[in-house]
């Protein structure tokens, strides 16, 4: 592993050095938002930092959605399930929720008198993680047999399920589970207690003056963690049975992939990923809402995916920072930057941000499928073609599709 | 299928019964809350029944247009729902602001009116649906699957936002031209007319569809298409013709029932998607590809979706049908992908 990697480092060129700048620039990057935003035409666009944050927990979870999607090959429509998860167990594990109990393990910046279950921060992504590749298992085991789009489809369902049964939770044989359509908030924040104060680092991250930067270094953190990991496994002997089942399920079957325990954890680790990123953001937003996980949040995280290259880290990274910027903030400063230089009134795209993700689907699979920044092998998928059976098509002559085959 | 044998705790489960056994119990235990119900209150039973009765027949025409396109191209064509939505708010245009009918327009204009905004909308929207097909899905026949259905889900935000963009957020109710007063009345077990002219309208279409399919020499030509394409192509039909007239019937069938739909809800941009699912569910349910397996799908989701809001006795209520539509879409995938009518396709084998 380690001669791997300096084998690597040695032989990658120029690339490691690029990698190595962006990330040391996006850390500066709290240091230098404010004088970007002096720039004389450019400076309305630059994000915020807080924008930053909400940004990175997005493209964190295109990467995880992507291990599902661009390595595996499975549709994913229900990725916001995770995110609820994730975002719940932060909810769970980090607030007054249950305040019939008092239970505090590392909490910070809150009296220890206060009633509910209050774990650190760090412990909780951690289980946040581990209890949403636990969904992910429990939904892929008797859904994964399916192939294509009755897969994509179970999962939308499982994705429409549980933001329902989150809100109607309030009342679970009289328990109070999720609190309804109210949500759970406060939820605590990260922070490094006492030990970290002596050290210089924030005891909370919610009470800090430089809360939004201490968020972000951490977002960044997470994110860089996921890449890595991302990376790792792509190139992991499960990374290539992922893309053999892509390639060919049937082919890998043969030579000895076992399908489902391959396909069962791609669902497990990229669950993993939007889970901590749902813990992350909730206690970025301080709370966890039955309104944030709703179907589109899924399509947005698929355009990201789609956008960058399904299957290209990079691509993903570049699409996922490029859409969640037009999110969080992008549409809404053009929109008006229009407004106020033309006088449209009926220039709204925000309004229109869903059909904008929309479109760039369509035009991203008619034009270019293969995404922005497109991993080679995928690429040439789609210019080879694969034993995914296809349409039927009339143009090439002969073209023969399996499901022709395996129905006569 | 040449697939290798996989083995799964799953699949030994199903080959040793378990599995069928689950799905039976399941089957038991909602056959003994139906009857409970009826036992208890037997008018509002079927009061409620003849409510999803209603409604079934609503789903069926919007889940026949998603069974004819995946029987043909094996593609979901999420935008369908969505199809279907626009097809309501252009008819309210068509029945209040151009043809004007309202609660005092005489009996022969409110018929006349329906069936002249039934025809424009059913050739508007064949229209629509064709050219999606044309713009959107035609140039990924080579593609793999799963890029036709992500596209396919593309078009569908792209349908959702047109609605918007035309119609805004507000949700559009046509007034009660159509009386809501009892056509049919035993009892107290009562039929109003708008629930009437739900299939009045319905049933002619299904009429038409099914003589359209069975008989018609382009009916022929898409049940070939469907059937085996490449020996279609070979034995002359035009399949890039036949695809587009699958999508245009789906359109006009989705316009139709869009027309249905208004007679009884209000309905606004988005209504399409959740019922688009729902309608969806009805097409797996009863075999999708199936003509007749949407339909009964469609009747079954209808009763399901109406006992479960309607009825007392230990029923979850409104606020869990759409958990209750997607667990029955989940667990079918899981006993019975085939559904209730279809026949074992790889996907599901």
């Amino acid at each position: 592993m380690t001669a791997s990697f300096r084998e690597r480092l040695l032989t990658s060129g120029p690339g490691i050095g690029v990698a190595i700048l962006l990330i040391v620039l996006a850390f500066l990057y709290p240091k230098y938002a404010g004088s970007l935003n002096d720039l004389p035409a450019l400076g309305d666009f630059i994000p915020s930092v807080d924008s930053m944050v909400i940004m990175i927990v997005f493209t964190m979870m295109a990467i995880g959605l992507n291990m599902v999607v661009g390595y595996a090959g499975l549709l994913d429509l229900g990725y916001v399930a995770f995110y609820a998860a994730g975002a719940y167990t932060a909810a769970w594990f980090a607030s007054q929720q249950f305040d019939q109990w008092t239970f505090h393990f590392g909490s910070v910046g809150i009296s220890k008198e206060l009633p509910g279950i209050h774990l650190s921060i760090w412990l909780v992504l951690a289980i946040a993680g581990c209890f949403t590749a636990l969904i992910g298992i429990l939904i892929g085991l008797p859904t994964l047999r399916l192939r294509g789009d009755y897969l994509a489809i179970v999962t939308l369902g499982f994705g429409e399920i549980i933001p329902q049964v989150v809100r109607n939770g309030d009342n679970v044989f009289g328990f109070d589970l999720t609190h309804g359509t109210f949500g759970i908030s406060p939820i605590d924040s990260p922070g490094f207690g006492e030990v970290g104060e002596s050290l210089g680092l924030p005891l909370s991250y919610q009470q800090s003056f430089d809360r939004a930067q201490w968020f972000y270094w951490t977002a960044l953190v997470l994110l860089l963690i996921t890449v890595f990991c991302s990376v790792q496994l792509r190139d992991s002997r499960l990374g290539r049975a992922w893309i053999a089942i892509r390639e060919d399920e049937t082919a890998a079957a043969a030579m000895g992939v076992p399908l489902m325990r391959t396909k069962t954890w791609a669902y497990a680790i990229g669950a993993f990923f939007g889970g901590v990123a749902g813990a992350f953001y909730s206690s970025f937003k301080s709370g966890a809402f039955p309104a944030d996980f709703y179907f589109n949040i899924s399509v947005f995280l698929l355009c990201m995916v789609i956008l960058g290259g399904m299957g290209s880290i990079w691509g993903v990274l570049l699409g996922g920072m490029l859409l969640g910027y037009l999110n969080v903030e992008g549409l809404a400063t053009i929109g008006a930057k229009v407004q106020s230089e033309t006088g449209w009134d009926w220039f709204e795209p925000t309004k229109y941000q869903f059909g904008i993700y929309g479109l760039i689907i369509v035009l991203m699979m008619l034009l270019r499928p293969e995404g922005l920044i497109p991993e080679r092998r995928h690429r040439r998928e789609l210019q080879l073609g694969v034993r995914d059976t296809p349409f039927y098509d009339v143009t090439t002559e002969g073209a023969m599709t399996d499901r022709d085959s395996e129905n006569d | 299928m040449a697939a290798p044998a996989v083995t799964t705790t799953l699949d030994r489960l199903r080959k040793s019964g378990i599995v069928a056994l689950i799905g039976y119990a399941l089957l038991a235990l909602v056959g003994v809350w139906l009857v409970v119900n009826f036992i208890k209150t037997p008018t509002e039973f079927i009061n409620v029944a003849l409510i999803g009765l209603t409604n079934g027949a609503i789903f069926g025409l919007v889940a026949l247009g998603y069974t004819l396109v995946y029987g043909i191209l094996q593609l979901i064509n999420f935008a369908h729902g969505d199809v279907f939505a626009l097809a309501g708010l252009v008819s309210f245009t068509v029945i209040v602001d151009i043809l004007g009918l309202n609660a005092d327009t005489s009996l022969i204009a409110v018929v006349g009116g329906m069936l002249l905004t039934l025809l424009v909308i059913m050739v508007l929207f064949s229209i629509v649906n064709a050219t999606i097909e044309l713009v959107a899905y035609r140039r990924l026949r080579r593609a793999p699957r799963l890029a036709a259905l992500i596209t396919a889900v593309g078009m569908s935000f792209i349908v959702q936002n047109i609605s918007l963009a035309i119609y805004g957020v507000g949700f559009y109710s046509i007034p009660s031209f159509i009386p809501r007063s009892e056509a049919i009345g035993i009892g107290n077990i009562t039929y109003s007319w708008n629930k009437l002219a739900v299939l009045l309208i319905t049933i002619p279409v299904l009429i038409l569809l099914t003589w359209f399919v069975r008989e018609t020499k382009q009916g022929k030509a898409m049940r070939a298409v469907a059937q085996d394409t490449e020996a279609s192509a070979m034995m002359g039909i035009n399949v890039n013709r036949t695809i587009s007239v699958t999508f245009a019937i789906a359109g006009a069938l989705a316009g139709s029932a869009a027309i249905v739909f208004l007679l009884q809800f209000n309905m606004r941009y988005d209504t399409g998607f959740e019922l688009g699912l729902i309608a969806f569910t009805a097409a797996v349910l009863g075999g999708i590809g199936n003509l007749s397996g949407a339909v009964l799908g469609a009747l079954v989701i209808g009763f399901i979706q109406a006992f479960n809001e309607g009825l007392t006795w230990y029923t979850p209520g409104s606020d869990w049908t759409r958990t209750i539509v997607f667990g029955i879409l989940i667990l079918i995938l899981v006993f019975r992908p085939e559904g209730l009518l279809g026949e074992r396709t790889p996907e599901g084998a």
